[in-house]
């Protein structure tokens, strides 16, 4: 901006009225918060890393974490997150336009400038709604336990699954009924609870047995995330036949819990638990920033429509709310560095 | 009531068209940069491997990349560059200081805690 001291008179500055960095009280305080928040983002960030460089081979990658477009499944890797990241950073820049606009008194720009980016954020909480989703309920193959005692995460296309045939009734199903409604589904609770046996029967809900009619699947592949007595972690991944029949041996074993799917705080499908809690209380702790950016917009948006701040003479409350926003896209440059590509 | 804020500093931000065009079309050229660096992230990200002999290289290449942005976005959109020197350096230094050490023993640590659990078992 323009030179940095104000005209003050003598009485004013030897009043002790001069601030030391020329800035105002308000600004000031928004660049401590910011500061100390930063700090914040910085010792959970680092407590990321701890854990990581501990488990080294067993943390998960990114690209094979993160790779589904919503609407179009699986096999984009982190091109969500990077749209995420785009739009986040987009939002920042129409941010720092109505702060622009504000330093020339410009209250149609404000206004406009401050409602792109509150849809850029809400956008992006959105999005991140997605991804927390995604990742809760997980892959079609979820994640295995291996006879020698190790965890192996599933890649490669899952087969459909066509129907269940129902050869044993229940309490709900006749003999003979052909079932074609939440497969997948049932065939997860059931996998998880070890209520698949090695004919590939299912038990269902209702005490039903079914044969399961499953379409074969393709290029699967088996990259082992925890040492057994047999598998170490950074073996070269099992593929093909192997990896098939060690895959259906854990989920037909008729065990609990040979099969995990997605994430939750105890447990998940991509690597050490530590993994999951990280991405949820990091992801979530910047998701509540962006959330609660948004609704300060909101507010400072009520304000300058109203025409506080144009009779106020100035439009620094934009500015000390810009900084916030700012602040927010800054962290997730990191969050995006480390949690998706490195 | 005299006020206790001294509105002189708000009011400094203000500035002409001129200058204002002249500002917008840096905000373009920080963004066009921001979004470049992120496309070609994610395509480096996407296509080379981790267990691929390059990747040391593309993962520092990455943090470097990181913090450019980062500066990028602390200096131009939230003005810190414009800021007088003591105001900068009291936000930036203490993150030189602190927090360049704390990855450093946290990292250095964590590889010594990782050796350990491999070295003497554990599950």
């Amino acid at each position: 901006m323009a030179e940095h001291s104000p005209k003050l008179d003598s009485k004013t500055l030897w009043g002790g009225k001069e601030s030391p960095f020329q800035t105002s009280y308000g600004k000031l305080m928004m660049w401590f918060f910011l500061v100390s928040d930063a700090l914040t983002f910085s010792g959970l960030l680092i407590a990321y890393g701890f854990s990581r460089h501990d488990a080294q081979d067993a943390w998960p990658i990114g690209e094979e974490t993160f790779n589904s477009m919503p609407f179009l499944g699986h096999g984009y890797p982190l091109l969500y997150v990077a749209l995420m990241t785009f739009i986040l950073i987009v939002s920042s820049v129409t941010m720092v336009l109505a702060v622009e606009a504000g330093h020339r008194m410009n209250q149609k720009g404000v206004v406009k400038w401050l409602i792109a980016t509150i849809i850029g954020g809400a956008f992006f909480v959105g999005s991140q709604a997605w991804e927390w989703s995604h990742f809760i309920h997980g892959s079609e193959f979820g994640k295995i336990e291996l006879t020698d005692g190790s965890q192996a995460i599933v890649k490669g296309h899952f087969g459909e699954i066509e129907n269940f045939t129902v050869v044993e009734a229940g309490r709900h199903h006749k003999k003979g009924a052909v079932i074609k409604d939440d497969l997948l589904h049932e065939f997860q609770h059931a996998a998880v609870n070890g209520k698949i046996n090695d004919d590939g029967m299912i038990r269902l809900h209702d005490g039903s047995l079914a044969k399961i009619n499953k379409a074969k699947d393709h290029e699967m592949k088996l990259i082992i995330k925890r040492d057994g007595s047999k598998n170490k972690v950074g073996d070269t991944p099992i593929l093909g036949k192997a990896a098939e029949k060690l895959y259906y041996d854990a989920v037909y074993a008729g065990e609990k819990n040979r099969v995990i799917y997605g994430a939750n705080l105890e447990q998940n499908e991509y690597g050490p638990q530590q993994y999951g809690q990280f991405f949820f209380f990091i992801t979530g702790f910047h998701g509540f920033h962006v959330f609660s950016g948004v609704i300060i917009n909101i507010i400072i948006l009520l304000g300058v429509i109203s025409g506080t701040y144009q009779k106020r003479g100035h439009y620094e409350m934009v500015e000390k709310t810009g900084l916030y926003w700012h602040f927010v896209d800054l962290v997730w440059v990191f969050v995006f560095t480390f949690f998706y590509l490195v | 009531m005299e006020r206790d804020d001294l509105i002189e500093y708000s009011l400094h931000a203000h500035h002409s068209e001129e200058k204002g065009k002249e500002i917008r079309k840096k905000i373009w050229m920080v963004t066009l940069l921001l979004t470049i660096i992120t496309v070609v992230e994610v395509f480096t990200g996407a296509f080379i491997k981790q267990s691929s002999w390059v990747w040391p290289f593309v993962k520092w290449g990455f943090i470097i990349l990181t913090v450019f942005k980062a500066s990028y976005i602390v200096l131009v959109f939230m003005h810190l560059g414009d800021e007088k020197k003591s105001l900068k350096y009291m936000i930036l230094i203490p993150y030189f200081l602190f927090i360049l050490y704390l990855i450093f023993i946290a990292l250095w640590e964590a590889l010594a805690v990782g050796d350990a659990w491999s070295t003497y078992g554990g599950a």
